[in-house]
């Protein structure tokens, strides 16, 4: 059973109006004709709240921004405009210098843990490298660090895993490494961008356990996905994403259970169920996700909205608790609901 | 339609090795049916249609019987696979709408097919290109445009298209929407139900994501270590699965409303380049009893047109002990 949302935890991160935009490059001849330069509205006002002991899931299709997103919290992508607080203190501006000593509490792990582990090094050097690079421990101290996060990554015993290199292991155990070089290190926050979507069906449950445990032990964890069944199962809160906004957010189960945004509702409707019973009617919107350089005004969904009436062209709908919402954090950037 | 039975591949592996990685499968699809064949990386479903094909690499070897309307497609290896490959049956390959030639047009590479298997020419061809564009869901003056134009989704309605160039009888799609956003993916499984319900086309959805078989297919077959373990409606192999892996993979997959506890499955499949010896899932198995290590269960039909390999359901052994 996930654990309840502990929504009195202490914040950890704090992104307020996040926005994160890419030049596309016109080219010489864009340039001689002066046509305007283009951007990629990649992330267009995000705020949200990562909260010890929690796990918020980012769900939405690609391109609707949610790594930009997390990328940026990390300061890996340079925001356009917008605040990060770590901790309270804004760290959207912080030189590159200081970067470093955050980062060691500020982890993430990656998609795939075929290409993130380096083949040539054993199970020990990965897991140790973070410490070595930070300067941090002795020889001794930094080997019973390591041995302690293979285990919380629950690769027991862990001294039987010290030794083998990476092709040794199975994809799961791939991803623990991971997930154990990740915690070495005493993060707060982890981010886990489709931490499991490389994997077997069969080992997902394992890797997202571990996730799990380790928001059980006061770790805030920001896990991007676009399968909502994963984070329906296993995160406390869920915003949904699309076209660089969230439109949705709330409690997973209220998310779940009581969508209230059209576009959360459509993308609910079609995540196929295990149950061949359940064969419910798929809300099928047409056509694809609009491209993120022309941003449609108004509401950006109202395209494709299946409630849109003529006020969504013109207004930019904020997210607000909708009517039908039973919990107060609950909210929806839609003007008919 | 087609139907298989005790088909098997080899590959030949450096050093004489061998590595058994289809040990006998039967299964088989009526016209217009949805028919899953589900199984983790490496089981031996993708070996499997490529077979059905003759699309294998030289070091495989084949033996069984394929029966494509009553004929054995691989009773002469080549030359009696080449006659019915795109015209009878065709494929849609993982990975597909990545694979279009990026310097020439969508049309063209549609064409190609119906050229090479004299069903049509020059501008009848395009026409029939256009009409195929139309039928997968794109509107059929797009027949000039480059791969590059098309999303995601577009490339994929494609490459379908292009399976179908030659109106093939049998359509065996390879994880057709793994890679897919499951907006995307919602409208190209729309699209295969209804090329199957409006033609009559008899489809093999590959597939290691038993939702998307659950909501798709009427019937299908969960492969472990080159062998079906289970085989029967979606409906009972959900509700009433015979075979602990069945059961167990079902239970490793999140669902949206579900709320028992998701657990994953110990262990890893077996090697397939050594002899198995008893039942493949034995190690991983949460019901296995002295039998399970030592004796290959038998495929048993539990009730009509539910197989399984377990030996739970085996009186017999049952009995012994």
């Amino acid at each position: 059973m996930t654990t309840p949302a502990t929504a009195n935890g202490e914040v950890i991160v704090e992104v307020e109006n996040l926005v994160v935009r890419y030049p596309i490059s016109r080219g010489i001849l864009g340039a001689l004709r002066r046509r305007p330069r283009l951007q990629v509205h990649a992330v267009e006002g995000v705020s949200f709240a990562l909260r010890r002991g929690e796990m918020l899931a980012l769900v939405g299709e690609s391109g609707c921004g949610k790594t930009t997103t997390a990328q940026t919290v990390l300061r890996l992508l340079e925001p356009d405009s917008g605040v990060i607080r770590f901790h309270g203190e804004d760290i959207s501006r912080l030189p590159s210098r200081r970067l470093r000593a955050l980062r060691r509490r500020m982890q993430i792990i990656y998609q795939d843990p075929y290409e993130s582990l380096d083949p040539r090094f054993r199970v020990r050097a990965t897991v140790e490298e973070p410490l070595v690079i930070h300067g941090l421990g002795s020889k001794e101290e930094r080997r019973t660090e390591v041995l302690r996060a293979l285990e919380q990554a629950g690769l027991d015993p862990p001294d039987l895993f010290l030794d083998r290199y990476p092709h040794q292991l199975s994809g799961g155990q791939r991803q623990r490494v991971a997930i154990a070089a990740s915690l070495v290190l005493h993060p707060d926050i982890l981010v886990a961008d489709e931490p499991v979507s490389m994997l077997d069906v069969s080992v997902r449950a394992g890797v997202l356990a571990i996730l799990s445990d380790l928001r059980g032990r006061g770790l805030g964890i920001l896990m991007i996905t676009h399968d909502l069944s994963t984070a329906a199962r296993f995160a406390d809160r869920i915003a949904v994403m699309y076209l660089g906004r969230i439109v949705e957010e709330g409690p997973a189960h209220d998310v779940v259970h009581n969508p209230q945004h059209p576009y959360t509702r459509a993308l609910l409707s079609v995540v196929p169920k295990r149950d061949p019973r359940q064969r419910e009617n798929p809300q099928i919107l047409r056509g694809e996700t609009p491209n993120p350089v022309h941003i449609p005004r108004g509401c950006r969904f109202h395209p494709r909205c299946p409630m849109a009436i003529p006020a969504c062209e013109e207004t930019d709908p904020a997210l607000r608790r909708p009517a039908a919402a039973t919990s107060p954090e609950h909210v929806a950037a839609c003007i008919r609901v | 339609m087609l139907a298989v039975s005790d088909l098997h591949v080899w590959f030949e592996l450096p050093g004489g090795r061998e590595l058994h990685a289809v040990r006998g499968i039967d299964f088989s699809v009526a016209a217009g049916e949805r028919f899953g064949l589900v199984g983790e990386s490496g089981c031996g479903k993708t070996t499997a249609i490529l077979a059905l094909m003759g699309l294998l690499p030289p070091n495989a070897s084949v033996a069984g019987q394929v029966l494509l309307d009553g004929e054995n497609v691989l009773a002469r290896g080549e030359e009696s696979a080449a006659p019915h490959r795109w015209r009878e049956i065709a494929m849609v390959f993982q990975g597909a709408m990545n694979a279009f030639n990026p310097v020439r047009t969508i049309g063209d590479q549609i064409v190609e097919p119906m050229e090479l298997h004299d069903i049509a020419e020059g501008r009848a061809a395009l026409r029939r290109a256009r009409e195929l564009l139309e039928i997968v869901g794109i509107p059929g003056d797009r027949v000039s445009r480059y791969p590059h134009e098309f999303s995601g989704g577009m490339r994929q309605r494609a490459a379908i298209a292009m399976a179908l160039a030659c109106t093939p009888k049998v359509l065996l799609a390879d994880e057709p929407t793994t890679a897919l956003d499951v907006m995307v993916q919602a409208q190209i499984l729309e699209l295969l139900t209804s090329l199957t319900n409006d033609f009559g086309l008899a489809l093999v959805l590959v597939t290691h994501d038993l939702p998307v078989v659950a909501q798709v297919c009427e019937r299908a077959a969960v492969m472990y270590a080159g062998r079906v373990a289970e085989l029967g409606s979606v409906d009972r192999l959900f509700h009433d699965p015979r075979h602990p892996y069945t059961r167990l993979l079902f239970a490793a997959t999140p669902d949206l409303y579900g709320d028992e506890a998701v657990a994953s499955i110990p262990g890893a499949p077996p090697r397939l380049d050594r002899a198995l010896a008893g039942c493949p899932f034995a190690p991983r198995c949460d019901r296995a009893f002295s039998p399970c290590p030592t004796v290959t269960p038998r495929l048993l039909e539990v009730e009509p047109g539910h197989i399984a390999a377990c030996h739970l359901n085996d009186p017999a052994v049952m009995a012994a002990s």
